[in-house]
């Protein structure tokens, strides 16, 4: 365990004009350590999320990111082209529709292969190799390596969207509903497909979800938000069996019992 | 009763011709970057050379001498007409003669025979974006270009080697000019691209539909993306040209009937002309008539 | 050595907000400290907060008030008053919990659950399930369920592989909340003799046992925990 945290976050706002994305968020996350970011609809997670990947600018605070150098860069001045570089090799981001995190029309591996090519590898062998391995690690067939991503199933196609990002052996990734809009026996394989990969590769992540059995399987820490307000915050067991705010026990007794 | 109001020379007005020349001299000094310019209308549909019409109406002069080719024939409707049009809103001189020529504007092919330094040649482009196909959003395509983030390139010719074997695209085939863009030579066989590696012509690239233009300067460094383990290879033909015997270049297949005769021709016509000129005869016209497709050799 | 756990004035309620914040006091004023090799056994009747006190311990409820104070590794960490990251730390390397019911991972074999505490602190993953395989057999669970998912286990099974996986580690203290509460004899037996030999290696214990003979066989001494009932302080 490193005594240097991946990420800080200080005095983070988001503002849409008048109107509060989130307000005050200040956490620090250290490698291999996941966070979970829970709450409803509307409560500034997902604005949240977006602000802390780059892929909106927020109105106040600073987010650093400690590089592969061990230096810290603030990450909103930085130049366009290191946060996307950043985005391609160290990090990853996992969207709930895995459309809009694959191409859909070219084949599984290459979809795999293409941060590999981003990166400068120019030995089609050795890219072909490295994304079986990669469809084999996330339990897909390597006979489907060369079918485009739209004749794979759901749970397929958000397997295949975490290959693509893990490829390059990322540091921190991003992950904004994961298990969204998959059957539930889907579900619970691809959170333990997650929850391997996380302790294998020793990955720190962002994991936004309404789900709290999410959270709890694979999140060690936890924050609550409502209104654009983290309302609650600690180690994730902690929060969901002994919840301090009014918001955080409504949330948690508001789970169906089966 | 007044006579027809005439056209300005070269069919554009001056203020068009500076604001292209503007966007070619700055394609010039950003080699393989596309350029926007205000595209105008021409008299001719788009997709038979507006772009590059407009290229040329904009640097021709008076003392030009124009040769226009169409998948390297002088002859063809595209080819024959454009010509025309010069000759009639420009008044130029016009030839077939490659080494003539001053200015050659071409659609998918380029001559045979190396160009000089001071000769220009002039592309119709229809798609100017090398990375359209893979990635739709302009937005995002001009900030890959701005970022030099081209890995998406590879991953298009990684698709070909997984479904093919090999490199199967064998026109249009994306080239880096210059170590830094990645440009689509317009849909010349990829049998040319070697061809535009530190060539001694000005190359000049123009899309209508599209707006861009885009050049490589002479003697620039013009590569092929490849793999490591799949190098970059032309076509290579087993026949020679049917009519001039040569070896080497570009060859199209002729059909002569319908029970499978058929020949190989030179697609550059001036080269062939020019060949056969010196005495270069090939089997078609060695044998007399020209049927039998397998006789002796 | 420092005394591996200290409970010092801790004070413990619950606040239902849903209920118009209805405040539920469960525990006051609570001290007490075990040694290394003791093991001592929470009593009183239920409800009283026994179990309470022990996910207190864990980190598992928040603390209103006092402090817990392990001996991490030489360092003496405050577990009512600290980061979460610390506590995960001193999960890993200092204090165990065997729980009374096993909270399974979809997919994950019996004895990968029982090895992951060992591969967690770095142990080779070939070693962790030789080791895993070795308690398995000790407690009696058939071979045959050893690479199942525990999932679909009898209560009794899903136990024993819950105190194998507690078991494993040498944390230097252990919480046990009734880990024997539904195994037949011959195995509450095998885990009172694993009990013994933890008391050896020095481990202190901190549990909470129903079964009478259990608990005499194990308790270096029993904690009444009414003595910390809200209740009886009102009275």
């Amino acid at each position: 365990m490193t005594d240097t945290p991946l990420f800080k976050v200080s005095g983070f706002s988001k503002f849409y004009g008048n109107r509060i994305g989130c307000k005050d968020v200040s956490f620090e996350l250290w490698p291999g350590e996941v966070l979970a970011i829970v709450g409803e609809s509307g409560s500034g997670k997902t604005t949240l999320l977006n602000c802390l990947s780059t892929r909106l600018m927020p109105t106040a605070g600073s987010v650093e990111y400690r590089m592969r150098d061990g230096q810290f860069r603030d990450l909103y001045h930085m130049s366009e082209a290191e946060r996307r570089f950043l985005m391609r090799t160290d990090w990853g981001f996992v969207h709930q529709n895995p459309a809009d995190g694959l191409r859909m029309t070219v084949s599984a591996g290459a979809n795999v292969g293409e941060r590999l090519m981003a990166i400068g590898d120019r030995h089609y062998g050795k890219i072909r190799e490295t994304a079986t391995d990669w469809l084999t690690r996330v339990e897909i067939s390597t006979d489907r390596i060369d079918d485009q991503p739209r004749s794979f199933s759901g749970g397929m196609r958000q397997r295949l969207q975490i290959a693509r990002n893990l490829v390059t052996g990322p540091r921190l990734v991003f992950m904004d509903e994961p298990t969204g809009g998959l059957d539930v026996s889907v579900q619970a394989r691809l959170l333990d497909l997650l929850r391997g990969l996380v302790n294998d590769l020793g990955l720190a992540a962002i994991v936004v979800t309404h789900d709290l059995a999410v959270a709890r399987l694979l999140s060690h820490r936890m924050m609550v938000m409502k209104d654009g307000y983290v309302i609650e915050h600690g180690l994730t067991d902690r929060v969901l069996d002994d919840p301090r705010e009014p918001y955080t026990q409504l949330l948690v007794s508001s789970i169906l019992q089966v | 009763m007044t006579e027809l109001a005439s056209y300005n020379f070269a069919y554009l007005d001056e203020q068009t011709k500076r604001m292209i020349r503007r966007a070619i001299l700055k394609a010039i000094a950003i080699p393989g970057y596309q350029v926007p310019f205000a595209s105008r209308e021409m008299p001719m549909p788009y997709g038979w050379g507006t772009g590059g019409v407009q290229v040329t109406a904009s640097i021709i002069g008076p003392d030009d001498v124009l040769k226009v080719i169409d998948q390297g024939a002088d002859d063809t409707t595209n080819a024959v007409s454009i010509r025309a049009f010069f000759q009639k809103v420009a008044d130029v001189a016009v030839t077939t003669h490659t080494q003539d020529a001053t200015i050659i504007q071409t659609r998918h092919r380029i001559p045979e025979q190396t160009l000089r330094e001071g000769q220009v040649l002039v592309y119709q482009v229809p798609i100017p974006e090398p990375l359209r196909f893979l990635e739709p959003r302009e937005t995002e395509t001009r900030k890959m270009h701005a970022l030099e983030e081209y890995g998406l390139m590879h991953v298009k010719l990684y698709e070909d080697i997984a479904r093919h074997g090999r490199i199967s695209t064998t026109y249009a085939y994306p080239v880096k000019v210059a170590s830094r863009y990645v440009m689509d030579p317009s849909p010349t066989p990829k049998f040319d691209n070697p061809k535009m590696h530190m060539y001694e012509a000005l190359q000049l690239f123009g899309a209508g539909r599209e707006k861009r233009i885009y050049a490589v300067p002479p003697y620039t460094e013009v590569v092929s993306l490849d793999f490591e383990d799949h190098p970059f290879e032309i076509q290579t033909f087993s026949q020679n040209c049917a009519l001039c015997n040569a070896h080497g270049v570009y060859l199209d297949e002729v059909v002569l009937d319908d029970k499978g005769g058929r020949m190989f021709v030179c697609s550059d016509t001036d080269n062939c002309e020019d060949r056969r000129a010196h005495g270069h005869v090939g089997e078609m016209l060695a044998q007399d008539p020209p049927l039998g497709k397998e006789a002796a050799e | 050595m420092a005394t591996p756990l200290v409970v010092s004035e801790v004070f413990k309620s619950f606040t239902m907000h849903l209920r118009d914040g209805l405040k539920l006091p469960v525990v006051n004023d609570v001290n007490f400290s075990v040694a290394s090799g003791e093991c001592v056994v929470l009593g009183g009747p239920s409800g009283i907060g026994k179990s309470s006190i022990l996910k207190m311990l864990y980190g598992n409820y928040a603390v209103d008030a006092g402090q817990i104070l392990v001996d991490h590794r030489g360092r003496i960490v405050d577990i009512a008053n600290v980061d979460p990251r610390t506590v995960l730390e001193v999960r890993r390397h200092t204090m165990g919990y065997v729980s009374q019911f096993l909270r399974t991972v979809p997919r994950v074999a019996a004895v990968d659950v029982v090895a992951e505490p060992l591969v967690a602190r770095g142990v080779d993953a070939a070693e962790a399930r030789d080791r895993a395989s070795e308690l398995l057999a000790q407690l009696n669970l058939p071979r045959e369920l050893w690479n199942l998912p525990p999932a679909t286990f009898s209560g009794g099974e899903q136990q024993r592989v819950n105190i194998a996986r507690g078991f494993i580690t040498d944390h230097r203290i252990l919480l046990l909340d009734e880990p024997t509460a539904s195994l037949d004899a011959a195995n509450r037996k095998v885990v009172v003799s694993m009990i013994a030999d933890k008391k050896a290696q020095g481990v202190a214990m901190l549990g909470i046992f129903h079964d009478e003979e259990v608990r005499e066989a194990v308790a270096d001494r029993i904690l009444d925990v009414s003595a910390f009932s809200p209740r009886r302080a009102a009275a």
